[in-house]
């Protein structure tokens, strides 16, 4: 069976090479049958294979396939070669099967889109990128993958590109992810001058070996490895591309900035967990970053206007989540984050998307309101989202996963009560934002008419993703401890019932103080709304901590100001400097040709006496 | 003997001192032919007497004839040396007259490094030469065929002047 | 009798050289720069049959054979071109035949 390994990546591929050249030619429903259906068959072949997987565990707890040999140079070795473990596996099952219920919802999404095709080779290719990185079995297949993934996201946050506002919004995911990659990449290269090898087995069998713990060395490429994950997953301080990214369709966002590009910070830093462990001020420096991540994300989120908006730092809490388990140890803790988190993130941003077009394109939740009754399916599902991310307990998934997290964070050997302090504020926040966001969309004075509800394609994918929504939280995720070690606890730690109480109880408090201030008394926020202070915390808060602000002073400012300054273009002087004193030289010596025969035998002459006179002279 | 040989340099050198500060081109011509007739004594006096009828029939007999052809041709005379009085004002001759006269002092310098050495008075017969150009150099004969074969047709073909035909549609 | 001395003979052939091409440098007229070139090749020639007279060899006036030959030869193609010169620009100056000019 794990000869079909190839297939998996494979598949998107074909079909992206399918839509990127005759695309355009195809009729719909073709274009729609090879983008979705592609992914569907890659779903299909990785459901089979995991269920082999896990009936038939294989020897090394792994499948692998060697492709073939990408290159050779020294003692660099690079393969195109395949490698699923039980927490690739994870990762593969997630892409492609939210990946195939997302593209059968964009059928119909992008239905009225004049680029459908272009859209959907897009997409094949993204998923194909996003496999080959989370199959990679070495770095640089991986960085690869890694690559991949931020190219397509360039070009479906881009997608509507006439309009500047969405350029500008690629660009600026393109760039600040840039500064991430290139750390890992110095990264890489530190790892392999460290190693002599990017094979990612066997850099983590070598690494204990090599490095002693605390190691500058080991520390400086654990950082840099962070600092990449940092721009991919849109963690403090390289936050700022993804609320922006939401420039792009809400199956972009789904796919892309909720379920799996995000997570790919999470994955390198899961994977190369042996690394991490050899250097224990990365991991407080992750569990700081996610925690702080987590809380001024869900701040930002508390007053957003824009339903996407608010989709969108919930992710950059959500994924803070994750950084603080890694950073704390919980490595399996925060595989099951991500495995609950992208099933109601998607969940929310297809129902968004859906609410988003029967409303003809309205993006502002306050003028929204009363929907429940015009679109129950979409009511239904979209709560059932909201109601995982706001971890309620029990009936949702993402009760489980995040309080696994919570406990982890004060329990764990790496753990501290200041963090598990933080993530239990950031739970209270976002179970309030949540709550928030469902009843100013579904409940109040309806402010615009809904128009058409969208069709049976649309709606399938809720209805499945509801489902994960509310069962995946019992999915023991199995033979993850094969592959990350277990988390090690502090040796004195209090039972984790008295933990779990605590984050129902915060819960619970978010959800009754959104009820009571959308809900119940309204005019407690009017009356917020009068108070100087308040309004500039808020205002602070909307514009995301002013962060953008903050890199505008920063960075982009000087860089204007140098470009200003070099407004000639002083290395391109030299070049043309070079040009013109030839030209100058060619116009000066012309003089000599000026047809005149006479001239020219003087000048032969001159020539005859020069060579006599050095004749004579020597 | 010496003598003719002193006597016959000096009439060439003057003779081509004539022949390029006349105005007329007939009188340089002429001038230049008695230049031509002064060589072919040098070349006697030297022992070539060969050289010296292939100098007075050739050079002197057919190239410098076939100058004044053209110069009668093209009918130059009074106003060319009109012209050519306008032209060879004093100031000309300075540049030139210092260069060529530096390069004389030059040549004059490499050619008189080597030792003294005195021509022998002998003669080198037409005979020798027909033999050795027949049978050392009877390449060079035929090359030296190609190039006057060549210079007929080239001359041939420049010298023709077409009538100027305008199409048709160009004509007045 | 008193030997000619072999450098009398070629200073002779330098002064005659050196007079043709002082004629190239000044004169302006295209035939008086080709009879100007004609005393410069036969001061060669001279020059060639100094040496074979020095020698006693014949290589000296086969020399001045080639020489001959090739000044026929481009004497014949230069008046040609001469003819051609007078015909289309009317003159005869050698400053009016710039086309060559960078």
């Amino acid at each position: 069976m794990q000869q079909y390994l190839y297939l998996i990546p494979a598949m998107p591929l074909i079909g992206f090479l399918l839509l990127i050249t005759g695309g355009a030619q195809f009729p719909r429903y073709v274009t729609a049958m090879i983008g979705a259906g592609s992914i569907c068959v890659s779903a299909i072949i990785a459901i089979t294979m995991s269920a082999q997987f896990l009936l038939y565990p294989p020897l090394e707890g792994a499948y692998h396939q060697q492709l073939w040999h990408w290159f050779n140079i020294g003692k660099l070795h690079a393969d195109i070669g395949l490698h699923m473990d039980a927490m690739s596996l994870v990762f593969v099952c997630i892409i492609t099967f939210i990946g195939a219920l997302i593209h059968i919802y964009s059928i119909a999404f992008m239905e009225h889109d004049r680029d459908y095709a272009r859209f959907f080779a897009s997409m094949n290719l993204f998923v194909c990128s996003m496999l080959l990185l989370v199959m990679a079995d070495n770095l640089v297949l991986l960085y690869l993958g890694w690559e991949g993934v931020g190219l397509c996201s360039f070009l479906l946050i881009g997608f509507w590109y006439e309009s500047e506002a969405n350029c500008m919004a690629a660009r600026k995911a393109f760039v600040i992810t840039r500064i991430g990659d290139t750390a890992m990449i110095i990264g890489l290269f530190l790892l392999f001058r460290e190693l002599g090898t990017l094979n990612i087995r066997e850099i983590l069998a070598l690494a204990p070996q090599h490095f002693a713990t605390g190691n500058t060395t080991v520390t400086w490429i654990a950082l840099l490895l962070l600092a990449g994950g940092m721009g991919k997953s849109a963690q403090l301080p390289l936050q700022t591309w993804l609320p922006d990214a939401m420039a792009g369709p809400s199956p972009v966002s789904a796919l892309i900035h909720a379920a799996t590009m995000v997570t790919a910070g999470v994955y390198l830093i899961a994977r190369m967990h042996t690394i991490f462990e050899l250097s224990p001020v990365t991991m407080h420096l992750t569990a700081i970053i996610g925690a702080l991540t987590l809380l001024m994300a869900g701040c930002s989120a508390m007053v957003q206007t824009d339903i996407k908006r608010i989709l969108a730092y919930s992710t950059i809490s959500q994924i803070g989540y994750m950084f603080l388990a890694l950073g704390v140890g919980a490595w399996s803790a925060a595989i099951f984050h991500f495995f609950t988190h992208a099933f109601f993130k998607a969940l929310l941003f297809l129902a968004a998307g859906a609410v988003i077009e029967t409303l003809h394109h309205e993006h502002n939740i306050f003028k929204m309101g009363g929907l429940r009754k015009d679109m129950p399916l979409i009511f239904l599902t979209f709560t059932i989202g909201a109601a995982a991310l706001a971890a309620v307990p029990f009936v949702t998934a993402g009760f489980f996963s995040k309080d696994e997290i919570l406990w982890f964070a004060w329990s764990a050997q790496g753990g501290h009560p200041l963090l598990w302090v933080t993530g239990l504020l950031g739970a209270f926040i976002t179970a309030f934002y949540s709550t928030r966001l469902i009843l100013v969309v579904f409940w109040g004075e309806r402010q615009t008419t809904p128009g058409k509800l969208p069709s049976g394609a649309m709606n399938i994918p809720l209805v499945v993703l509801a489902i994960f929504s509310i069962g995946a939280g019992w999915i023991h995720l199995p033979h993850l401890e094969e592959v990350l070690p277990a988390t090690v606890l502090k040796p004195a730690h209090p039972e984790e019932i008295i933990f779990q109480s605590i984050a129902i109880l915060s819960t619970s408090l978010g959800i009754m103080t959104g009820y009571m201030l959308y809900y119940l008394y309204p005019h407690t926020i009017r009356g917020w709304k009068e108070s100087e202070g308040l309004m500039a915390v808020r205002n602070f808060f909307y514009a995301g901590w002013k962060f953008d602000q903050l890199y505008d002073v920063l960075f982009v400012r000087p860089f204007v100001f140098i470009t200003q300054v070099n407004r000639n273009d002083v290395t391109d002087k030299l070049y043309t400097g070079i040009a013109n004193i030839h030209l100058q030289l060619n116009r000066f010596l012309s003089v000599s040709q000026n047809g005149s025969l006479r001239w020219y035998v003087a000048g032969v002459l001159i020539g005859i006496l020069f060579i006599i006179t050095l004749q004579i002279l020597r | 003997m010496p003598i003719l040989f002193y006597l016959s340099s000096a009439v060439a050198i003057i003779a081509t001192i004539m022949v390029i500060t006349r105005y007329h081109p007939i009188h340089a011509l002429l001038y230049l032919v008695v230049s031509f007739l002064a060589i072919a004594m040098v070349f006697l006096s030297l022992g070539a007497p060969f050289a010296a009828a292939l100098e007075v029939i050739v050079y002197a007999g057919a190239i410098m004839v076939l100058f004044i052809f053209v110069v009668m041709m093209l009918n130059l005379g009074k106003e060319t040396a009109a012209q050519e009085k306008d032209w060879l004002r004093p100031a000309v001759w300075i540049g030139p007259g210092i260069l060529t006269l530096v390069l004389l002092m030059e040549m004059s310098i490499l050619l008189l490094a080597p030792p003294q050495r005195n021509v022998a008075i002998a003669v080198v017969t037409p005979r020798q030469v027909a033999l050795s150009l027949y049978g050392e150099y009877i390449i060079a004969v035929e090359l030296i065929g190609f190039l006057l074969t060549t210079g007929i047709v080239g001359a041939a073909h420049i010298g023709k002047q077409k009538k100027k035909s305008l199409h048709r549609f160009l004509q007045a | 009798m008193a030997p000619i001395s072999a450098h009398a003979v070629l200073i002779v052939a330098a002064i005659l050289f050196v007079l043709g091409l002082a004629g190239v440098l000044t004169r302006k007229n295209i035939i008086f720069m080709l009879i100007s070139i004609e005393i410069m090749l036969n001061a060669a020639g001279l020059a060639f049959i100094a040496a074979g007279s020095r020698w006693q060899q014949p290589d000296g006036q086969i020399m001045y054979l080639f020489i001959l030959a090739m000044a026929a030869a481009e004497v014949s193609v230069a008046l040609a071109m001469v003819l051609q010169i007078h015909h289309q620009h009317k003159t005869l100056d050698v400053e009016d035949l710039r086309e060559l000019k960078d």
